[in-house]
């Protein structure tokens, strides 16, 4: 299936990947064949088959509702590229 | 007959927190007013290699809730990732339910008893179980300095309950919330408290214009920042107002747009567009990996259903059939909780005239619980003493007019209706002394007596201050009774 480089730039805005136009170019034709690949499924009919929502017959696994302790809060933060002792701090975001 | 030139059609989105102890998939504690990221694991800030197990109460607390809102409950059920950035959502998806929530097509009954509008049902689409974000606020100190991040919240568990847009003017809105926010509490599953964030409301509006003989919708817009079932209602009469002179200003139809999303302003009073999103978003949902669905047997099912307890609308019921309440004194007894509910229903009982503890217990126990003891529980009077205060005086025992009294002096000093009469002095007046007082009185007072004998029967009523100052357990109406008695026969 060929994918075009504007659905590419797409798929990349919503992934967060700033991609160059040689990246694009480069990864295209790439996503086009793994994309194609997956398309080999529909060679199958599956008419009247229940989708799969998960594959091991496993259900209903819950745990108990008891608190348990959390993180102290500076190890919460260790890896924060930017905080200030009780929050994360980010670029400002507007229209919230 | 509607003379309005548009009919409102408005469907609400409420997301409730559910009262566990612990977050939806770790076992972070939930409890509210904590300092900021001091709640906070591997699971639900999102690290790599955290899984998330769900929380058995919570599920149960979603399922008892989505059967009293008389939901249709599938025997499978899973949850699905719901993809976007946003500082606030650390995982960069949020784990919900996409195209098998746990329940849905249900309804709530709504009906006003002042009679704004007709009893009805509103449908309700879907109830399903999702996880909350983190909380973003804005540096407002530092400027246009960073936002900042608390982690706490995210994770904690919410049921997101939809309504098909069912609801046809803000009273009807509000009455909606009002009667779920009540059958949520009654069943123990939420606080429902907005000023503390656990109950949120979003407005999904638009009009149906009549436009000679057809009838045109206009663009629907949702409505959120809404932080009171009041701004709800200012909110909705206000963005009806707005849409309909947008609509005759450029004609615009639902399809023409995109649902735009608005915020209410409490201060300004009026409905803003909000900053649309660059791109239209895409949430990609897939099903969790990590969670195994969850399968609900009729076993399970049959057990909730019998778990519920009664539910207002059953309560209110009752109090008018068994105990001769009017449906307003019904609704003000159940509206302020099954804690004040059950304490009534014990006085009812215990005493045997509901009318009279509706009286007391709406009145002087309701005054003194908001004036003072902030709930029913911490009320220093126990249902089984009010009954008793209440049959003494119903015997006679007590007087009435110093029932008050003893009520007051119970209240203070934590005693017995028998106790309290003793401190006070109070006891009833037997015929034996009421007559001879009676004599008293009338034998000093020629005049009275000549004037009543005249036809003044009102002429008593001057004794009675007086009667009360020799004897002030003197019941007013007793003695103005015996009096004329007296005077009759001489």
């Amino acid at each position: 299936m060929a994918l075009t480089l504007d659905e590419v730039r797409k798929v990349a805005l919503l992934a967060r990947l700033r991609l160059s136009d040689e990246e694009l170019a480069h990864l295209t034709p790439q996503l086009a064949q793994i994309v194609g690949y997956v398309e080999h499924l529909g060679e199958l009919d599956t008419t009247g088959i229940e989708p799969l929502a998960h594959p091991v017959e496993l259900h209903s696994v819950f745990a108990e509702d008891e608190p348990l302790a959390s993180l102290p809060r500076s190890d919460a933060l260790a890896n924060a590229p930017k905080q200030d002792g009780e929050c994360y701090r980010v670029p400002p975001v507007l229209g919230d | 007959m509607n003379e309005s030139p548009f009919d409102l059609i408005i469907g609400l989105e409420v997301h409730v927190q559910l009262l566990t102890r612990s977050k939806l998939f770790c076992r972070c504690d939930t409890r509210f007013g904590a300092p900021p990221n001091t709640q906070t694991c591997p699971v639900c800030i999102g690290l790599p290699g955290s899984l998330p197990v769900m929380n058995r109460e919570a599920f149960r607390l979603s399922l008892k809730t989505a059967v009293a809102l008389n939901c249709e409950i599938p025997p499978l059920t899973k949850w699905d990732r719901k993809n976007y950035y946003y500082p606030d959502l650390p995982k960069g998806y949020q784990i919900s339910q996409y195209d098998l929530p746990m329940s849905r097509e249900g309804w709530l009954e709504i009906s006003d008893s002042k009679g704004a509008f007709a009893p009805k049902r509103v449908g309700i689409i879907r109830a399903h179980l999702e996880e909350d974000a983190g909380k973003s606020m804005h540096d407002e100190a530092a400027g246009k300095g960073d936002t900042r991040i608390d982690l706490n919240r995210a994770g904690t568990p919410l049921l997101e309950i939809v309504s098909h847009p069912d609801l046809r003017s803000p009273a009807e809105a509000k009455a909606y919330l009002t009667d779920l926010k009540l059958l949520l509490t009654y069943l123990g599953v939420s606080d429902c408290n907005m000023q503390e964030g656990s109950l949120r409301v979003d407005a999904n509006v638009n009009l149906h214009v009549r436009s000679g003989d057809a009838m045109v919708a206009t663009p629907i817009v949702e409505i959120k920042n809404m932080n009171s079932f009041r701004a709800v209602e200012r909110a909705l009469a206000y963005e009806a107002q707005r849409q309909y002179e947008e609509w005759q200003a450029t004609g615009r139809c639902k399809g023409d747009t995109p649902k735009r999303t608005f915020g209410w302003d409490d201060q300004r009073m009026l409905t803003y567009p909000q900053r649309e999103k660059e791109e239209s978003a895409d949430y990609r949902y897939l099903p969790d990996p990590d969670l195994p669905p969850v399968v609900v047997t009729d076993v399970e099912l049959a057990a909730v259903h019998g778990s519920l307890g009664e539910l207002p609308a059953a309560l209110r019921a009752r109090l008018q059939a068994d105990f001769q309440l009017s449906s307003y004194d019904a609704e003000v007894i159940v509206n302020q909780g099954r804690a004040l509910a059950d304490y009534y229903l014990a006085v009812a009982t215990g005493c045997g005239d509901g009318k009279l503890a509706a009286n007391w217990v709406t009145q002087e126990v309701l005054r003194l619980v908001n004036e003072q003891y902030g709930e029913i529980q911490q009320f220093p009077v126990s249902p089984d003493a009010l009954a008793e205060l209440i049959r003494a005086v119903a015997a006679g025992k007590i007087p009435g007019p110093r029932a008050k009294d003893v009520f007051a002096a119970m209240v203070e000093r934590k005693i017995g209706a028998d106790d309290a009469c003793q401190e006070l002095g109070i006891a009833a007046v037997d015929q034996g002394a009421l007559t001879e007082l009676c004599r008293e009185l009338l034998a000093a007072n020629p005049r009275v007596v000549a004037d009543v004998k005249n036809g003044k029967a009102q002429a008593v009523a001057s004794l009675i201050g007086q009667a009360r100052k020799r004897n002030p357990n003197v019941n007013p109406n007793d003695f103005r009774n015996l009096c004329l008695e007296l005077i009759q026969q001489m």
